[in-house]
């Protein structure tokens, strides 16, 4: 292992390894906690300049429910699910069948398809913004929920596929061969043999996708308008302009919209972070 | 010999299954990939030789004019232009900090004592949430009347006084630094709030190759003397290749990409000073003067070629490793 295990060290060392842990961790979450401080404070505090004392009264319940009530927050955050879930069903299940039939079959296309889908999925998202904005338009789904889910979920397809392929690949082949040999369908095969063995990679991408989707913001501006199909990170901006220094609102909205990724990520670790790591280095 | 079993006669279809299938499992994925990916590049491309508002007229058709390559030529002349080509430099170059700073935390935390696993999944807690809520934390941070950066500057250079009728106010030495409507330092001020969740990002992705390395060698390499810096450099690093490799392609895809921040923090502001492609081209191409789909698209097809050189070196790196499967 390396470093050092610090078990090994003086224990001069041991100690002031154990101190400066949080003292770091307090400094790299410095932002998070202070908004989360100012999220709590009740306005009183904002207007003396207190942003950094200690709060005159803890108004943790009233300030979120002020942000619920009185702005569309909750419309935004529902737009937000409704957004988000089902760019996650569509873009995962195309990736599974793509990512099987570039991985699987050997046929002269499968290489070039799969860089197409990863080139795809690299490219800025302004080459592809007055097409898709055109194309939403002129088929009625521009500001709308439906519009942002098709559009994410054909631009998350390229990276899903990258990822079921390249997790396919790896599976025994002689699997699949010795199924073949018996006279089971290629369906039946995906569904039956592949399908439960790539279990892992549908979590790591659900939460992976999860989180890219939800804190898209670009999308949001670009092929939403008005309140009925904004997305919470939009919304935030639009709330940012209402509670025009109102810090403890603005800070306690933007602490909700970050709430659903967090938990997703605490729950999901593990998957997590073998998406990220585009599964290429396993552990 | 002949097979005493009559032949099974069988479909066209069924004898070429093999060869059929994949397209099937592919066509679905392909399909709408196709439409909102990779159409759109060309019809992105094609468009910046118009001059287009985006709008039709009423048989249908559209009002783009042709202009050939007028839109680039006026970019030559566009200041703003450069000006965002220069800052998207700056990006690349400073967003790359985030590269040996995520493996400086990584080694940090690469440890096995009593909650350590807490406290690298809180390390990464940047990169989860929205880079608009890091945007929006980072302007409150660097505000001068009431944020952290102005409440620091006037423990040090202000002081209180009490006018006659009994106000208080606040006399300082110098003013409080206003980070963000500064031409000069604004950009970097956006890169410090980029680079929070960036490094967190490589961080894991070095803590996760840290696992991976191997042990045998270490130990190895402990015997024969081998500590600390040069440890570092002869052994891990090597070991680390592919996670340095991922970290760099994330960290320049994602300073090319910025977007969110520039758009929250300062709008391209002041005077246009922290624009960059990406901003200036949405703000050419949407903006509340008028839409310039042909100009923007002019902008966006520049900065796709910027990134095609990135994509192309990694298909080429992606294609090394598939040969020698």
């Amino acid at each position: 292992m390396f470093p050092t295990p610090i078990q090994h060290a003086s224990k001069t060392r041991q100690r002031l390894y154990t101190v400066a842990l949080p003292v770091v961790l307090f400094l790299w979450l410095l932002p998070l906690l202070a908004i989360f401080m100012t999220s709590i404070r009740p306005a009183l505090d904002i207007n003396s300049g207190n942003l950094f004392g200690w709060p005159s009264s803890f108004d943790l319940i009233d300030n979120y429910v002020a942000v619920f009530t009185q702005s569309e927050a909750l419309r935004y955050f529902w737009n937000s699910v409704k957004v988000t879930v089902p760019t996650v069903i569509i873009s995962v299940s195309l990736a599974c069948l793509a990512g099987y039939g570039l991985a699987i079959y050997r046929f002269k296309l499968a290489l070039p398809l799969f860089f197409l889908f990863i080139a795809g999925n690299f490219v800025p998202f302004q080459i592809l913004m007055v097409p898709v904005r055109d194309l939403s338009v002129r088929t009625g789904l521009y500001d709308t929920v439906t519009g942002l889910v098709l559009f994410h979920a054909a631009f998350q397809t390229g990276f899903c596929t990258l990822f079921m392929r390249n997790f396919i690949r790896d599976l025994p082949r002689e699997l699949i061969e010795s199924a073949r040999i018996e006279g089971v369908g290629e369906l039946r095969i995906f569904w039956f043999l592949v399908l439960p063995l790539v279990r892992p990679a549908i979590a790591a991408l659900s939460v992976l996708i999860f989180t890219f989707i939800w804190n898209d913001f670009f999308w949001a501006t670009v092929l939403t308008q008005g309140e009925s199909s904004k997305p919470i990170t939009a919304g935030i901006r639009a709330l940012n302009g209402q509670f025009v220094s109102q810090w403890h609102l603005v800070s306690a909205a933007s602490l909700m919209a970050a709430v659903p990724p967090i938990l997703i990520f605490f729950a999901m670790q593990k998957h997590f972070i073998a998406g990220l790591t585009l599964g290429a280095t396993k552990g | 010999m002949k097979s005493v079993v009559p032949p099974v006669r069988r479909s066209w279809l069924h004898q070429h299954r093999v060869a059929i299938a994949p397209w099937l499992f592919v066509a679905p994925a392909l399909l709408f990939f196709s439409v909102y990916v990779i159409m759109p590049i060309f019809q992105s491309i094609a468009i910046s030789f118009y001059e287009w508002n985006g709008l039709y007229n009423a048989e249908g058709e559209s009002t783009a004019t042709w202009v050939g390559t007028q839109n680039y030529v006026k970019l030559l002349d566009d200041d703003r232009f450069f000006v965002s080509l220069k800052n998207n430099l700056i990006w690349l170059v400073f967003y790359m900090l985030a590269v040996p700073v995520g493996l400086a935390i990584a080694l940090f935390l690469n440890q096995t004592v009593t909650g350590i696993r807490v406290y690298k999944s809180l390390f990464f807690f940047p990169f989860v949430i929205s880079q608009v809520v890091v945007g929006l934390i980072f302007g409150w941070f660097y505000n001068p009347d009431f944020g952290v950066i102005g409440s620091l500057w006037k423990a040090a250079y202000c002081e209180e006084v009490i006018n006659i009728v009994g106000n208080v106010s606040t006399r300082c030495a110098k003013s409080p630094p206003d980070i963000l409507a500064d031409e000069t330092w604004a950009t970097y001020g956006i890169i410090v709030a980029g680079l929070w969740p960036q490094i967190a990002y490589c961080m894991i992705l070095y803590l996760t190759g840290l696992n991976n390395v191997s042990s045998d060698q270490i130990e190895a390499a402990r015997l024969d003397g081998a500590r600390g810096w040069r440890m570092l450099r002869h052994v891990i690093l090597p070991q680390l290749a592919p996670a340095t490799f991922l970290a760099i392609v994330v960290t320049v895809i994602g300073a090319l990409r910025s977007f969110d921040m520039i758009a929250i923090m300062t709008r391209g502001g002041p005077y246009g000073s922290t624009n960059v492609l990406a901003y200036y081209m949405y703000e050419a191409a949407i903006s509340e003067y008028g839409d310039r789909y042909g100009y923007g698209s002019a902008i966006a097809t520049v900065l796709f070629l910027i990134m095609l050189v990135y994509i192309s070196y990694f298909l080429w790196r992606m294609y090394q490793d598939e040969k020698g499967r």
